[in-house]
């Protein structure tokens, strides 16, 4: 390992974004409103190479870059492939819809991909500048994204209630980073858990920076108590960017959270540990208990997020490989099931519909009962029926936390579950047993439909064969996460 | 004699007023947005005072990196506020109302 020369070449995947991201932008300037795809189809090229450009990072051993402040590992890297893979099924079942509301133009793409970038940053920082750096890159970005239909009051509410809140947990990250920075006299990831394990920081001044780290984390992944956001923005937001928020950023969340728990503050694990125990508990009851009162698919899955990130909070709790292990599953899976999920709204949508009320979901099987399958994959998946892939990442959770000598936090887990399944299989039966009132016939793209199956069906086979990508997750956080 | 604790006790406490004006106020979005401005200076101050009594530069580094986000942050906010009042009419904090489930 290099600790001092400035070895560029680990963030190859990242310097070519912010290129690609730059041409574009310019490239896009040229281009007619009737020639949009070509910005489109530049797009897609653009995270293709970027894939393979990862892929190819994967082999090599980690290493740092840029003086420490970044790293470039197997947990960043797989990270980052999932985060690639979600932006590109957000260009993918977003472009019939953006295209039906004036809003395919070069905005939608280069913001998100300066999303992404910023994600992508977050994944490898090792430094607190560098992860404060991504996170506000993606957060900016972000908070233009759910503006963009601009003439539309929910959106641009959406937008400023976001902001707001996304600022205060900025503040609020940074006020505890400047805790920590003064506790243990570094701003490294390293130094400071070196610093820590060798008692040389302040233990009074650390855990009280904590407090604040966990709470701006908290406020990032939409966990209770500081969820507020969630729905509105899921909401209001145009259906591709809160896909872009309920898939990728969440796992760029859960790495962020990782770099700063795991990784620079284990010496005060059973200090966040119970933090983040109180925030699982109350995000699985809130999240599964609120979401049966919506009537909004979009508001619905916000919840739903909500619970799904409280298994997450419970396998980052266990605070070792095992756990985090299960929890980057869960991270991983649900980004594949929420994409599906978010795609398939888009798939009803038209110009002037959102397709974002349950109801308009009444009686789908009858007008496509391919596509019923689909959501009813989706559905079952998040709630957590056995042979497809949800129940295999809750039950890797449930196992990590019962290892931990937790049952009573596991059978909670699993009745919260079972209050969430009341919602999910709501929609099932709104589809297969209520008379349709929408007749339109579905008129998708062949790209979005053939994707959007094989992402459903995928959900599938991980389910039937999860050992592969679970020992991926696993291999990748054992050989990332150094002190342990 | 200004010691370490006197500026941590400041930046607190600019550090408290601007959450209290993010949940308190009610009236204009404004406001929110200066309060915003007002915790990231509070953080300032914590690192800038950490960094002259550790003898350490990399919290006033990081200081520059925060200025310059949090001056992004606001052109953001005032073009969202923007937006905002073009659909809404109003920055009135309770007339932001649309979004209920």
């Amino acid at each position: 390992m290099t600790w001092t020369s400035l070895n560029a070449g680990a963030a190859t995947p990242e310097i070519f974004l912010l290129i690609a991201v730059c041409a574009v932008l310019l490239i896009d300037l040229f281009v007619s409103d009737a020639k949009r795809h070509v910005t489109y189809l530049l797009t897609l090229g653009a995270l293709a190479v970027t894939a393979c450009l990862l892929v190819n990072g994967l082999a090599q051993p980690p290493q740092l870059a840029f003086s420490g402040m970044f790293v470039q590992d197997p947990l960043a890297g797989v990270a980052k492939l999932a985060m690639v893979l979600g932006a590109a099924l957000v260009f993918i079942y977003g472009r019939a819809y953006a295209e039906a509301r004036g809003l395919f133009r070069g905005e939608l793409f280069t913001l998100s991909l300066f999303s992404l970038l910023g994600m992508m940053v977050m994944a490898s920082a090792m430094n607190f500048v560098t992860l404060y750096v991504g996170l506000e890159l993606q957060s900016l970005a972000m908070y233009a994204l759910i503006a963009l239909n601009r003439d539309n009051v929910q959106s641009s509410e959406a937008s400023m209630k976001y902001f707001v809140l996304g600022a205060l947990a900025s503040g609020l990250l940074l006020y505890g980073m400047s805790m920590v920075y003064g506790a243990s006299q570094s701003l490294d990831v390293l130094t400071i858990a070196h610093n820590i394990t060798a008692g040389g920081a302040n233990r009074v001044l650390s855990v009280f920076g904590l407090v604040f780290i966990v709470v701006g984390i908290g406020f990032k992944l939409g966990a209770v108590p500081f969820h507020m956001w969630m729905p509105d923005v899921y909401q209001g937001a145009p259906t591709p960017v809160a896909q872009l928020i309920g898939t990728s950023s969440k796992v760029a969340a859960f790495v962020f959270i990782l770099r700063i728990l795991a990784e620079s503050l284990q010496g005060f694990a059973p200090d966040w540990s119970q933090m983040l125990m109180l925030m699982a508990v109350l995000s699985l009851a809130l999240g599964n208990i609120t979401a049966i009162a919506q009537s909004n698919i979009k508001r619905m899955f916000a919840f739903s997020a909500i619970a799904h990130m409280g298994f997450v909070l419970l396998g980052i709790m266990v605070g070792n490989p095992y756990g985090y292990g299960a929890a980057f599953f869960y991270s991983i899976t649900y980004l594949l099931t929420s994409a599906a999920g978010f795609g398939l709204i888009m798939l009803m949508s038209r110009a002037g519909f959102e397709a974002d009320r349950i109801d308009d979901f009444k009686g789908l099987n009858q007008r496509s009962p391919w596509f019923a399958f689909m959501m009813l994959i989706v559905m079952f998946s998040m709630a957590g029926v056995p042979v497809f892939v949800g129940f295999f990442a809750k039950l890797a959770i449930l196992k990590a936390v019962v290892s931990m000598g937790l049952t009573w936090l596991a059978v909670y887990g699993v009745l919260m579950s079972l209050i969430g399944g009341f919602y999910y299989l709501r929609v099932v039966k709104v589809m297969y047993f209520d008379e349709a009132e929408d007749t339109h016939p579905i008129v998708a793209g062949i790209d979005a439909r053939a994707i959007l199956s094989v992402n459903c069906l995928l959900l599938l086979v991980l389910g039937l064969m999860p050992d592969r990508l679970m020992y991926l997750v696993t291999a990748a956080i054992t050989h990332s996460i150094v002190q342990m | 004699m200004l010691t370490l604790t006197h500026y941590l006790v400041l930046s607190a406490i600019l550090f408290a007023i601007s959450v209290f004006g993010i949940f308190v106020n009610r009236k204009n979005l404004i406001v929110l947005l200066m309060a915003i401005e007002l915790m990231l200076l509070a953080v300032n101050m914590n690192f800038v005072a950490f960094s002259q009594f550790l003898g350490n530069a990399s919290g006033q580094v990081f200081v520059f990196f925060i200025l310059t986000v949090a001056a992004a942050e606001s052109a953001i906010g005032l073009a969202i506020l923007v937006v905002l009042f073009r659909n809404l009419r109003s920055i009135n904090v309770e007339d932001l109302g649309s979004l209920k489930g």
